[in-house]
């Protein structure tokens, strides 16, 4: 009981060092302060600036930018704690999260890990050894066939045991590679796939050995949350559903999964505990499970043994502060609650925002954040709900809470963001592109999608590419409001998820080049509080036969070919009443007039304007192409705006004079014409050349690699390398020239 | 509808602190009656004249002529201007209705735009070629045009930035463009003078700049030269041919490659006329303490509190229907403040200090015949001012100096040479407008174009001539053998008074809106308000006497 628990209490640590960046060295420093725990950051050289490192009340620098010479080293982080005195070490997830090692020599040096076992981190890193014990603990695994025996017959019969349909999948296989599908339980069919299976996976991976397993044609991925304390106290705070993914990478994620009955909830809340209980675990984990959605059955994936990316959700619909339960296991102490004690209140969703183009497959972005606008939150932690305690044999059936209780209309709707990084700064050169997360709470899973949309409508970003639209798009999207989540969800509904890029309407057109117009206005109240001559207050007046007026040309798309992409070219006249505009959007199409209409900067970043009666607070952010770099028809070396318009951020380029492009022509003609410059900001993984080897055109010269791409950069032309500019492991900045090839004389 | 709030509560802030002061001009117009508004519609009539006029020389030498500039990927004259001007800066035109009707041919804006713009922050003199017209060929009117720009110039420090393209003389009119001493030389001399005086001189070549035209460029301190489309040579090929018997085309003979890299001529390649534009923004943003620098405000300026609107309806169109100058003047001044001295005396004459944007001017205006006393009374006034060095705005409706035995006998000759003889002699910048008719002596006293004001402007009602048409044609009739040419003559002095054969032959500078009064007279006022800065002649405030103050050179092509 209550009383019994708080006499036995532990004290929190003092100070705690947290060995993480980002949103969650930022969410980590929250509870702590929360708390009255000290913290100390680390940080690795390009983070100098970075949000974790000033909200911190230490911090230390340890190492450069890579990873591994910095957030992965060991020896600094505990150098640091010693240096410090922190008792105490929160690993975030990634990094060093699920490395035993880790929590092995921190032990050894007397500081606590925050996090399990070792040896729970260990044996649910092992994928063979954690199907075992989960067998052994009646946890259900996805039936296959792991053997050594590769008998076609054998293997069949195996198939047959397992139930069609079968994936047969090479051990050594990837990226689809080596893998096949059989529908239909035919010997023949078997044996067809499972040598081309295998003959592929020879040809790619020198070794054809293979594993039979059941495919599931509707998988979900529901997850569920453990706890447990050092006591021998596991409890579940039930499950989340993280089906809709991208290249196999969580996306957005919920709690409570839509669909499930409580049974089947209780069901998964008690395999994962006892999941849990099998290897001791300790602290927060979560057990994730593959779901079938035509049969409900689910079987064991793997545990993951740290504080997940997607805990907020849990958060919001437990009202609970799960880095403050990982303290309160750390230090020694029970679970805060007990398993009847637990809420499952509402509905949440987490929308992760990344640095990446969905639009090219996801492919990661990297840059800096030029402007960044969000929506205000009403939530730093999870909102107070009302205190449960079910009977003792529905502990795990928290149905009761969800409808019917007056308090959540008080409670009303929640909204959470979780960031690490504030404007101005780079993302995804050298670390995960993840921006940040949103994290709305509402009474149930309609009330949270809503609030999710309008959120991401406020969410604005520019300098990097970013999945905002998309989430919208998926936000609103029928199939997921109806709960029809799948990991195959995003494929399947690409259609509608991907609508064809509208042209940019003639009102976006005509608020771009106001603000270009605009923005040139000289705000010379500002300068100083004399009086100014009419050459300073009589802007834009002509007298004696002239106007007012320019003729901008925009360019409606960012197209890798800009000759042809196409324009629009936007007259805009000063009327004769101050402010007003007479503005004119040409395109090939259409022409339309918009006439004496009020238009004034109300920051550098937004334009007021009236359009066809519509009062518009518009956020327009220009993105300049690097100074450095001579103009070129890329569109990165021309001027872009970003415009905000009905929850959209639409490109506008501005493309560079002619006499510009001509002078940045002769600048790059001027260049080398084998030099090999980086297409990007990246990491130099491996040289291939060295000075004075004979190349031909094609051929790899240099491997490139930025945010978990890699690029191969080969020769333009056959030649003799003259220089090689960079090394293995290097950081190159977008442009750089890595190797120049002389042509060779024909 | 929030968006101008703090302009909204700026207003009420200001007029809240408007209490009543005794030098408030009343208003006691009524602009309900008849003949407020039968004057109203005239004036509209007439300005919506001057519109189309002005809109139809803004299209300079017509729709062939702009395209063929076009397809050879040339900017034209106007956009030319636009990407030199900074951007929302006013700008001031001059005369854009010169040589309108004046030759057989149609010569819109005599080929010629110029006036005052901001330029990379500083306020320059600036003359654009009009290919589009001509070829840009230099008419009388041209020369005429382009010399009165440089007057401009000199007389307030202001650095010239010349966009050339012209093929210079209009050969068949040599005769009154070449020889004399106010014409085609005279550009040189002053670009020389200027340069001397330390104003800067800057020359864009867009085009053909062919033999007297080639030293506009040759003569200008910093220049700039379009690449495969600037040519500069003393002789084009065919007069080298028959000339030499060398045989050259135009890019060999003086192409901008060649200026830049072999002959020196030129200093900046450009790509094309916006790249060689915007090296033009550069070369003005460097050009340091030459020339003069603005001098801001005495006052923070403030709206009259009457609408200029209402100055239609007050003047109208017809000079012999009289005003009451007051009532300009209260639509005109900031605050509508208007300290009047010797009210009482000579009140046909009204002389007053304001302020215009801020800038305090002392105005002499008129209100009836001149008579003795008021001659005398803007004579007391001119010097006051001229003592105080109070620039001097002059509204004129005069219909001259009063006739008759009694006024000659009160030595009206003698009080008026007084006035001339202030008006020639004060030591302060004279703005003129004129808002009615500027007849005979009148002219003189009321600083007309020969009394050399920094700038004079016209209403597009007003008239200038000798006297007034009727009385001038019976005069005429009176002495003449042929009493039927009276009507016929009558109408063609009519026709030369006006407002529009005046701009026509650059005898003012320009016809302005009475709506724009106050913000042409402003600008005109901020200009007279500088100051040189280094140099080594008298500063732009003092005398305007055009003969060489200057010591040394200028800046020599080397």
């Amino acid at each position: 009981s209550g009383s019994v628990l708080h006499r036995t209490r532990k004290p929190h640590f003092d100070k705690i060092l947290i060995a993480n960046r980002g949103e969650i060295a930022c969410r980590v420093i929250r509870t702590a302060k929360k708390l009255g725990i000290r913290t100390v950051a680390v940080y690795s050289e390009v983070d100098k600036d970075a949000l974790h490192v000033r909200e911190a009340d230490e911090a230390y620098c340890i190492g450069p930018a890579p990873s591994a010479e910095s957030y992965l080293r060991m020896d600094k982080i505990i150098e640091v704690c010693h240096k410090t005195g922190a008792q105490a070490v929160h690993p975030g997830y990634g990094f060093l999260s699920e490395n035993a090692a880790f929590a092995e020599q921190l032990a050894k040096e007397g500081i606590t890990f925050i996090g399990p076992p070792a040896s729970a981190i260990v044996s649910m890193g092992s994928k063979s050894e954690s199907k075992s014990i989960m067998s052994a603990a009646g946890v259900p695994c996805v039936p296959g066939y792991h053997g050594s025996e590769q008998d076609p017959n054998f293997l069949y019969s195996q198939a047959q045991q397992i139930g069609f349909p079968v994936l047969i999948k090479a051990i050594h296989g990837g990226g689809g590679k080596g893998m096949r599908t059989v529908f239909e339980d035919s010997e023949q069919a078997f044996n067809e796939a499972l040598s081309s299976a295998k003959r592929e996976s020879l040809k790619a991976f020198g070794n054809d050995t293979v594993l039979i397993e059941k495919y599931i044609i509707h998988p979900r991925h529901v997850e569920v949350q453990v706890f447990a304390d050092k006591l021998g106290g596991v409890v579940s705070l039930w499950e989340r559903d993280c089906s809709v993914q991208r290249r196999n990478q969580k996306i957005i994620e919920e709690a409570p999964a839509p669909g499930l009955s409580p049974e089947l909830r209780a069901d998964l809340s008690a395999k994962a505990i006892a999941a849990a209980r099998a290897v001791d675990y300790v602290g927060a984990g979560t057990v994730e499970f593959i779901f079938d959605n035509d049969t409900s059955r689910f079987f064991f994936m793997e545990m993951n043994t740290r504080l997940q990316v997607e805990h907020p959700v849990t958060e919001m619909v437990t009202g609970l502060d799960l880095v403050e339960w990982q303290l309160e296991v750390a230090a020694g102490n029970h679970l805060p609650l007990s398993q009847s004690q637990i809420p499952l209140v509402g509905h949440a969703f987490e929308a992760r925002i990344y640095a990446e183009n969905p639009r090219n497959n996801f492919l990661p972005d990297s840059g800096n954040l030029l402007y960044l606008s969000t929506p205000s939150p009403s939530h730093t932690f999870a909102p107070t709900l009302p205190s449960v305690s079910r009977e003792g044999d529905n502990a795990l059936i928290p149905t009761n809470e969800i409808a019917g209780s007056d308090s959540l209309l008080h409670l009303g709707v929640s909204t959470r963001l979780e960031q690490g990084f504030e404007q101005g700064a780079q993302i995804g050169v050298f670390y995960d592109p993840m921006i940040a997360k949103l994290v709305v709470h509402g009474q149930d899973r309609t009330e949270a999608l809503r609030v999710l949309r309008k959120a991401l409508d406020e969410y604005q970003v520019v300098g990097v590419s970013t999945n905002i639209e998309f989430l919208r798009s998926l936000a609103g999207n029928q199939a997921f409001i109806d709960g029809e989540v799948e990991t195959g969800f995003i494929p399947k509904h690409t259609a509608q998820l991907f609508p064809p890029v509208a042209e940019p309407s003639h009102a976006v057109l005509a608020q771009g080049a106001l603000f270009v117009a605009l923005r040139d206005h000289p705000n010379h109240k500002m300068v100083s509080g004399a009086p100014v001559s009419p050459w300073n207050s009589l802007s834009s007046r002509r007298f004696g036969g002239d106007h007012y007026e320019r003729t901008i040309t925009i360019q409606t798309q960012e197209t890798s070919e800009p000759e042809d992409a196409p324009t629009a070219t936007v007259h805009v006249k000063a009327s004769s009443k101050p402010r007003h505009y007479d503005v004119t959007v040409r395109t090939d199409s259409s022409e339309t007039s918009f006439l004496g209409i009020p238009a004034e900067l109300a920051s550098p970043t937004s334009l007021a304007t009236t359009l066809d009666g519509e009062s518009l607070k518009t956020t327009i952010v220009s993105q300049r192409p690097p100074p450095d770099v001579p103009a070129s028809l890329s569109v990165n070396t021309m001027e872009r705006l970003h415009v905000f318009s009905g929850g959209r951020k639409i490109t506008l380029v501005l493309p560079s004079p002619k006499w510009l492009l001509s002078l940045g022509g002769d600048l790059l003609k001027a260049a080398a014409k084998g030099a090999l410059k980086a297409p990007m900001p990246s990491l130099v993984v491996e040289v291939k050349v060295k000075v004075g080897d004979k190349v031909v055109k094609g051929q790899a010269v240099v491997v490139l690699e930025s945010m978990k791409t890699e690029t191969v950069l080969r020769a333009n032309t056959d030649g003799v390398v003259k220089a090689v500019a960079c090394k293995n492991g290097e950081m190159v900045a977008e442009g750089k020239e890595l190797v120049d090839i002389e042509e060779e004389d024909v | 509808r929030s968006l101008f709030s703090s302009n909204l509560l700026r207003t009420v802030r200001l007029s809240s602190r408007r209490n009543y002061h005794a030098s408030v001009l009343p208003s006691l117009i009524s602009t309900s009656s008849p003949e407020f508004t039968a004057k109203s519609e005239a004036m509209e009539v007439l300005i919506s004249e001057l519109d189309a006029k002005m809109a139809q020389a803004r299209l300079g030498g017509g729709l062939r002529a702009t395209e063929r500039m076009r397809s050879k990927g040339k900017k034209l004259p106007r956009e030319r201007l636009g990407l030199l001007l900074d951007p929302h800066s006013p700008f001031l035109e001059l005369s854009a209705l010169a040589a309108h009707e004046v030759y057989p041919e149609s010569i819109p804006g005599a080929g010629i735009i110029t006036g005052i713009g901001r330029i990379a922050g500083r306020e320059c003199v600036i003359v654009v070629n009009d290919a589009t017209v001509k070829g840009g060929s230099y008419y009388p009117l041209t020369v005429k045009k382009h010399l009165r720009a440089q007057e401009v110039a000199r007389e307030h420090g202001l650095p010239c930035v010349y966009v050339v393209e012209s093929g210079g003389a209009a050969l068949p009119h040599q005769a009154n463009v070449f020889p004399d001493k106010e014409h085609f030389g005279r550009i040189f001399y002053n670009m020389a003078q200027m340069s001397a005086l330390g104003i800067p001189q800057i020359a864009v070549v867009h085009g053909i700049s062919v033999a007297g035209g080639a030293y506009v460029p040759a003569m200008a301190d910093e220049n700039i030269i379009v690449q495969n489309q600037g040519r500069i040579f003393l002789a084009g090929p065919p007069l080298v041919k028959a000339a030499t018997g060398e045989v050259v085309d135009e890019e060999t003979l003086g192409g901008g490659l060649m200026h830049s890299s072999e002959s020196g001529v030129t200093d900046h390649l450009a790509r094309d006329d916006e790249h060689a534009l915007a090296i033009a923004r550069g070369i003005v943003g460097d050009l340091g303490h030459a020339g003069s620098v603005e001098v801001g405000p005495d006052a923070t300026p403030e709206d009259p509190l009457y609408d200029a609107s209402e100055l239609h309806g007050i003047v109208g169109t017809d000079v012999r229907q009289a005003f009451d100058m007051r009532d300009v003047i209260a639509r005109i001044v900031d605050g509508s403040r208007f300290r009047e001295f010797k009210k009482e005396y000579g009140t046909t004459m009204i002389t007053g200090f304001a302020h215009i944007h801020g800038y305090q001017v002392g105005i002499v205006a008129n209100n009836g015949i001149l008579f003795s006393p008021s001659a005398l009374k803007a004579t007391h006034f001119i010097q006051l001012c001229s003592q105080r060095q109070i620039p001097l705005l002059f509204l004129v409706n005069v219909t001259g100096y009063m006739v008759g035995s009694k006024a000659e006998k009160g030595g009206i000759a003698k009080d008026g040479a007084k006035m001339v003889r202030a008006v020639a002699c004060a030591d302060v910048p004279k703005l003129t407008v004129v808002v009615g008719g500027s007849f005979g002596a009148g002219n003189y006293g009321m600083s007309g174009r020969a009394y050399s004001p920094r700038f004079l402007w016209m209403w597009p009602n007003a008239k200038v001539s000798v006297m007034g048409s009727g009385q001038l044609s019976q005069v005429m009739a009176s002495v003449s053998d042929n009493p039927a040419q009276h009507a016929s003559l009558e109408a063609e002095i009519e026709r030369q008074s006006t407002a529009l054969y005046s701009t026509a032959r650059l005898w003012d500078d320009g016809i302005i809106k009475p709506t724009d009064t106050r913000d042409v007279v402003g600008l005109g006022l901020a200009l007279a308000a500088r100051k040189r800065q280094s140099g080594t002649a008298k500063g732009p405030s003092g005398s305007t006497t055009w003969d060489g103050a200057g010591n040394g050179f200028g800046v020599y092509r080397m």
